[in-house]
């Protein structure tokens, strides 16, 4: 979810409430249309910035949706109001302290139940950098130059590392550490409180955490891929990947990729879903997408292109599409709606029928936690060795 | 006639980290769990509270090298927590303690403006300061900042967080549909802060929040804490909850405001309060008493010993006579990531009254701990503590209680059904809330009220421009 939509003319459609963006009703309103559509779960975007139409620099246009809010408070705001949906904001791994992301994210599974996850991101942008003033970004003119290269190596080597000690500390309490033992006065056993001793090249940490093991033991980490340096990060860290294929070609090799890095990580046992991104236009007839996106696209001045690709088309189309990308290897699919107010009813009434139809699709929220409803075990804490995973069934995951 | 009666405030504090809490107590339930969190604010809406209060803590507590196990040990993040409890209430202010030394100004500031904006203006911010480096172990900043430099930290970083919620003057929005007009200012957000603790320049991308900014909390004792309060806090969480020394504090601290060109009703007072309520006055002392037994273990005891000797005690016995070898004098202290040790600067002199009170009143080291730490503030039947309350409040000891119970999370019902009633009948406290922001609650001004001509001109502008 990325405010009126992913489409920056978006918020000039009638159904786009844009004064209301900055409301809890507003958000609450879109995640309940994706959970009536039994989706796996949201993902909020976020940025420590106004945003911006130049990649890595600020502008300064009047004409579109400028101003956000936290992302981790948004999914917080809505937890309670929700019973099943997973809620996945977006955090920097950049500026922010791993400690405070930790818990935050633990805290939310905790009042959501057990349906946190997280989309880690990096931020190259000098000008996040200067809201911060503790540390400066080098200015990169050629995204595929050899020293831009080098600076966003780094970046999301830093961000393998926030990410690590993230998942230590969540371990940093095992879940059985607060006994309560009134004999002896003890609240916690306080040989299953561990500190993590972190230390990295970008930063280091003591732990334990302050607050307990979350529900799902390990939140769901998330995190967006468009090359070789980030589908490391995936594949080191992340248990579930987005990745932007044109085709299934594309697809084929970047499944491919991750899952080689994935081998190289030691983790080829471990589940890792790739999920393929899609901005989608979604009408009862292709013309009628089509005209949507062209109305909406005089209106920006520009034809829309983003990083992923742009479907206009009908749900059983759009249907079609999907299963051969999942021929092609993909796991999942997360759907960026082009107006949210419009294409994600699309998605929940149109195309999660017509997926069921198929039989492709769940037609109920099979589990309670979010790992759950993507097939993933909740995981043994690291130091509690020989207790064994709890197995869930696999399920078809749609975003 | 008499002058009219001041109305009392009340705010509720979720039980944490220390042996207030009763965790043993049958009734006693999670601290973690959001429906323990989600039960007292309800309660404390039901009861129509001012806010619920958090506080905060960024590294286990140690002592003697270890985690120290019995208090509640954990909690949950403060904004998330904050936040998802906007959902289970309508009124409530939710008030957060947030450290200014192991954050950021911008990430700090769209935290709170968030939270405003998603409760509906009923954020305030409780701003706290650390400097030490066993905190600092769990973040990128380490233990980098001088103790003497904590109130300019603060102070700046409270004014920078400031100059980011002006940033925006609330009526950049236009949303025009039609015109394709999103924003009426192309600057929106921009800001440039250089001091001596932040060098920071760009854009804020949280519009302006319904409160404006959020109330502002400060807890220091210090002269430089009671000095910042009155220059920048709308609101002190102080400790002064005994009829004498809150009025020697209320005085104090009021008299600081006129220097700063502000008036004394623009600080409130608002001591933390313990309270254990019985059906008769002599029933609520017995209760008092056994409450504090629970309170005081012989370990705790003996734990609560060692913050002033400064040794490992765990030899004596709790039950017994206090330990004749004197304090370890020393920079380290036995105990980490608590902020009581300092209250003891004498230690050999409070050791040696400590043990003359004990042996004057045949005390062991479990009786001296519980008849000289901390004593429950109200106990009696409701119409008593409602009674006390009241005239603490007309007699200038506080402007109203934040109140910890010492059961999570029903402690508060009790003092909801029972007491509030009596001070609502006596017309000192809402019967219902008038408003819909915690600065309502509260009687504080909106920050843009004093602002004059020049925002509302810009307003006007702006209107001018979308019609």
């Amino acid at each position: 979810m990325e405010g009126t939509g992913w489409h920056p003319a978006s918020w000039r459609e009638p159904v786009a409430r844009p004064r209301e963006l900055f409301t809890a009703g507003y958000w609450a309103a879109l995640v309940a249309e994706a959970e009536a559509g039994l989706l796996d779960f949201v993902t909020i975007e976020d940025e420590l910035a106004p945003q911006s139409t130049r990649f890595l620099e600020p502008d300064a246009r009047t004409d579109q949706v400028r101003g956000r809010l936290d992302a981790v408070l948004v999914a917080a705001r809505v937890a309670p109001l929700t019973r099943h949906i997973g809620l996945v904001p977006t955090v920097v791994a950049t500026h922010t302290e791993p400690f405070h992301i930790s818990k935050a994210i633990a805290t939310l599974d905790y009042v959501s139940s057990g349906r946190a996850g997280l989309r880690v991101r990096i931020s190259a942008r000098p000008d996040e950098a200067a809201h911060f003033g503790r540390r400066t970004i080098p200015r990169i003119d050629a995204y595929d130059s050899p020293a831009a290269q080098e600076v966003v190596t780094d970046l999301f080597d830093e961000a393998a590392d926030h990410v690590e000690v993230v998942r230590r500390l969540w371990d940093s309490w095992e879940d059985d550490a607060e006994i309560r033992d009134a004999a002896t006065g003890r609240f916690v056993d306080r040989d299953k409180l561990h500190y993590i001793d972190f230390e990295g090249r970008f930063f280091s940490v003591k732990g334990p955490s302050i607050t307990p093991r979350p529900p799902q033991g390990q939140p769901v980490v998330t995190a967006l891929a468009h090359q070789t340096v980030p589908y490391r990060l995936v594949a080191r860290q992340a248990d579930v990947g987005y990745v932007t294929p044109h085709d299934t070609a594309q697809a084929r090799a970047i499944v491919s990729e991750i899952r080689a890095e994935q081998d190289a990580a030691g983790r080829a046992e471990e589940p890792l879903h790739v999920f393929g991104d899609l901005v989608v236009f979604l009408d009862d007839t292709a013309a009628a997408a089509e005209a949507r996106r062209g109305r909406l696209d005089a209106l920006a001045g520009e034809p829309y292109a983003g990083d992923a690709r742009v479907f206009t088309g009908t749900a059983t189309q759009l249907a079609d599409l999907l299963e051969e990308f999942a021929e092609a290897g993909l796991t999942g699919f997360r759907l960026r709606p082009a107006v949210a107010g419009h294409d994600l009813p699309r998605v929940s009434r149109d195309l999660v029928p017509e997926l069921q139809r198929r039989g492709r699709f769940r037609t109920a929220y099979e589990a309670g936690t979010l790992r759950g409803l993507l097939g993933l075990a909740r995981p043994a804490n690291r130091h509690a060795p020989g207790r064994s995973a709890s197995p869930v069934p696999a399920a078809t995951p749609v975003a | 006639m008499s002058k009219p009666k001041k109305q009392i405030h009340l705010a509720a504090h979720f039980p944490g980290v220390n042996n207030t809490t009763v965790w043993s107590d049958p009734a006693a339930g999670s601290h973690i769990e959001f429906s323990s969190f989600a039960h007292f604010a309800r309660t404390a809406e039901r009861a129509k509270f001012d806010f619920l209060f958090l506080a905060e803590g960024l590294r286990l507590r140690e002592q003697g090298g270890e985690i120290y196990d019995l208090d509640v040990v954990g909690r949950p993040d403060t904004f998330t927590v904050l936040t998802a409890l906007a959902a289970v209430t309508e009124h409530l202010g939710l008030t957060g303690t947030i450290n200014s030394t192991f954050n950021e100004p911008y990430e700090v500031a769209r935290q709170f403006a968030s939270l405003d904006h998603l409760s509906g203006g009923r954020a305030a911010w409780n701003v706290v300061t650390s400097w030490d480096a066993f905190t600092g172990e769990n973040f990128r900043r380490g233990g980098f900042l001088p103790q003497e430099e904590r109130y300019s930290r603060a102070r700046e970083f409270l004014a920078t967080a400031n100059e980011l919620f002006d940033s925006w003057r609330g009526d950049e929005i236009l949303a025009d549909q039609a015109t394709g007009t999103f924003l009426a200012d192309a600057e929106a957000g921009a800001f440039a802060h250089r001091g001596q603790h932040f060098d920071i320049h760009g854009r804020f991308n949280v519009p302006r929040s319904p409160q404006g900014r959020p109330v502002v909390f400060q807890a220091g004792d210090s002269d430089e804490g009671r000095e910042f309060a009155a220059a920048d806090a709308d609101a002190i969480f102080s400790r002064y909850a005994t009829l004498d020394e809150g009025k020697a504090f209320y005085a104090d601290v009021k008299g600081r405001l006129a220097r700063y060109g502000r008036r004394p009703d623009q600080l409130l007072i608002l001591p933390a309060a313990t309270f254990v309520l019985g059906d008769t006055d002599d029933e609520a002392a017995e209760l008092a008493g056994e409450v504090r037994r629970q309170q005081v273990s012989g370990a705790t005891a003996l734990k609560h010993l060692e913050f002033v000797w400064n040794r490992d005690l765990s030899a004596y016995d709790p039950e017994g006579p206090l330990p004749d070898v004197d304090p370890v004098v020393a920079e380290e202290h036995i105990s980490r990531g608590r902020a009581q040790v300092r209250m003891y600067r004498d230690p050999v002199a409070i050791a040696r009254e400590w043990r003359e009170l004990a042996e004057a009143n045949k005390w062991s080291i479990r009786d001296l701990v519980i008849n000289t730490g901390n004593r429950q503030t109200f106990v009696g039947s409701p119409a008593t503590v409602a009674r006390t309350i009241d005239a603490f409040v007309q007699a200038d000891a506080a402007d109203g209680f934040i109140l910890v119970p010492h059961i999570t999370p029903g402690g508060l019902d009790v003092f909801a059904d029972q007491v509030v009633p009596i001070l609502q009948e006596q017309g000192v406290f809402r019967a219902d809330y008038e408003g819909t922001t915690l600065r309502d609650h509260l009687g504080l001004a909106h920050p843009d009220a004093d602002a004059g001509a020049g925002r509302r001109g810009r307003g006007r502008l702006a209107e001018a421009a979308a019609t």
